[in-house]
């Protein structure tokens, strides 16, 4: 067991998390809810790390990152420190390949209420804010919690891109499944099988613990 | 203090100018997709038009011209959605108490039970919406509505979901409760006894424009036009020329294919004119039916088909004077069963000179040609 990788892996889930969900509920609220010419381009720009090799997003990244590029430079100038081959790149990273996981659950679900529904929270007096937060994301609950897993479960599991964007660096971008891969190449079964298995479990945990909270939520069931 | 909506859109279309009187029940009737749920929308601030205004007294709640669009919120509106549109994750009281989140929460609870209790589902706020029937939902839709005590409240079909015993119930409520509150109440409806139970104003809209509106028990007796007429259910309009008035009598009379009829005096039309007429089904009777001496409003037929729903019996008629045309006739079946009538059979009718409205004619041809087939 590397202790080091599982810890890594957590914390970069854990930020991806933090920071993409709300941005999921913003993102999926507004796709949800918006009719604008060229929709389908913004859809189709987010689904993207759905079907792109990961290693080509990678490879893109990191170019976007590398000292050649403005921002990556913009970072170095700033920080001190370069944006790839960082925690940080590998932060920027997840965010981008997660965004389809974490918006499509959520545009999904505020787009199954029913428009009658959030008219009569208007009707209410209510501000869109209120909307929100009072309906729209009690009846949308289950689809964030889908993000919200499906998010953690494919940070952790992540391989193409990060190594693309982080290389492998133990403490700094060495996660969990760049750990695997490197015991696995050098015939270390036992450490490989054990965080596989690991991974295993706390992955099908997870989804089955959101499944079941999903169908006991008010919004999954109390439908008028 | 009206309502007045004055607005204009290209689609869906809707080109009308409404006057709700304060404190009134005003049903806004058309067929569907004639724009009435737009009208609703368009004054709940839902959607705005591509121009106009409503104003309700002294304020602005929309206008183009001066770049005014009041969301929901600032109206005094309180809405009854065709569906109710109740929260399903919130209870009862919780989904009263959501229309009340511009109070200190402390005064919320009171308010929302109290607005349950006028609605009369007092003892049902602690259950979810899909523990209600239809119409305990439309009563707690009701109270969410009034909680915010709105000087207007829409109703968009607010009985169409329940069920016709329960829909008694919840007129006799409404008329109730109107009088309690005393607010103004659009009530957006495609039934006209509903409208014609309810409320003391009509507005009869079409295409997304006003047919006619007036006060209900003037517009439901003298529609005043061909298109009013259909759309207030006469299945009879006809083309006919006026030939004299009579101001003892104080009835006009009217040359229809060779056949006298007379009707109520209506000094708008000059011997001469042309006139569109229209008559209920119902008041299509045979000539000696109820005691009436047959004489003058008759007119000789023969039966073209006929169909029984429940009691009544639904005629086609061809009148002797314009086979082409058909009179509609509808009649108790106790009042045929001593008669034979059958397709094809002759049948004198009378019209009830009292019933029968004349009306401008219509622009678009005969009017007999295009009465209910």
């Amino acid at each position: 067991m590397e202790w080091d990788a599982i810890r890594l892996s957590l914390v970069l889930a854990g930020w991806t998390l933090a920071i993409l969900l709300p941005a999921g509920v913003v993102l999926g609220r507004w796709l949800a809810t918006a009719r604008f010419a060229g929709r389908h381009w913004v859809e189709g720009l987010l689904a993207l790390p759905l079907v792109l090799p990961p290693t080509v997003l990678g490879y893109y990244l990191l170019v976007a990152m590398g000292g050649t590029s403005s921002i990556g430079r913009w970072f170095q100038a700033t920080t001190g420190t370069t944006l790839a081959f960082s925690f940080t790149g590998l932060v920027v990273a997840s965010l981008l390949f997660n965004l389809p996981f974490a918006v499509q659950p959520i545009q999904r679900a505020i787009e199954a209420i029913d428009p009658d529904v959030r008219e009569a929270a208007v009707c209410c007096g209510m501000t869109p804010w209120q909307t929100l937060l009072r309906v729209e994301l009690p009846l949308a609950w289950p689809g964030v919690l889908s993000a919200a897993v499906l998010t953690f479960a494919h940070t952790l599991g992540e391989f193409g891109v990060v190594l693309m964007v982080g290389g492998n660096i133990p403490g700094e971008t060495r996660t969990v499944a760049l750990a695997i891969y490197d015991r696995a190449q050098s015939f270390d079964t036992g450490a490989a099988g054990s965080m596989s298995l690991m991974l295993l479990a706390v992955s099908f945990v997870t989804i089955a613990v959101s499944y079941g909270i999903g169908s006991r939520l008010p919004g999954s069931r109390r439908r008028s | 203090m009206s309502l007045i909506v004055d607005v204009r859109h290209d689609r869906p279309p809707l080109d009308l100018r409404l006057e709700l009187p304060e404190g009134a029940i005003t049903s806004v009737v058309g067929p569907s997709g004639s724009g009435k749920t737009s009208t609703l929308r368009v004054v709940a601030g839902l959607w705005a038009p591509a121009a106009g205004s409503i104003t309700f007294g002294d304020t602005t709640w929309f206008s183009s011209a001066a770049r005014i669009n009041l969301p929901p919120r600032d109206r005094s509106i309180g809405v009854v959605p065709q569906r109710y549109a109740l929260f399903p994750h919130l209870t009862a009281r919780q989904n009263v108490e959501a229309s009340l989140l511009h109070l200190p929460r402390a005064q919320r609870s009171p308010r929302a039970e109290a607005a349950l209790a006028r609605a009369h589902v007092a003892g049902l706020g602690a259950r979810y919406p899909h523990e209600l029937s239809g119409g305990q939902q439309q009563r707690v839709a009701v109270a969410r509505a009034i909680a915010r005590e709105p000087r207007v409240l829409l109703l968009d079909e607010p009985f169409s979901s329940v069920d016709r015993s329960t829909r008694k119930h919840l007129y006799a409520e409404l008329k109730r409760l109107h009088a309690e509150l005393g607010c103004t109440v659009m009530l957006v409806t495609h039934d006209l006894d509903e409208a014609a139970l309810l409320s003391s104003h009509l507005c009869l809209i079409r295409r997304g424009r006003l047919v006619q509106g007036g006060a209900t028990q003037a517009v439901l007796a003298r529609p005043d036009s061909a298109e009013a007429a259909r759309l207030l259910d006469y299945a009879n309009i006809h083309r006919a020329s006026l030939v004299s008035h009579d101001i003892d009598r104080r009835v006009s009379l009217l040359d229809w294919h060779g056949v006298r009829l007379t009707a109520p005096l209506d000094g708008r039309f000059n011997p001469g004119d042309p006139v569109d007429w229209a008559i209920s089904q119902a008041e299509v009777l045979p000539a000696d039916a109820g005691g009436h001496p047959a004489g003058g409003n008759t007119v000789p037929t023969t039966v073209r088909d006929l169909v029984t729903l429940g009691d009544d019996l639904y005629l086609r008629l061809a009148p002797a004077p314009a086979p082409a045309l058909t009179l509609h006739m509808k009649v108790s079946r106790h009042v045929t069963l001593h008669r034979d009538v059958s397709a094809d059979s002759p049948l004198l009718v009378r019209l009830t000179p009292s019933a029968i409205v004349t009306m401008a004619p219509s622009d678009d041809g005969d009017a007999g040609a295009r009465a209910h087939e």
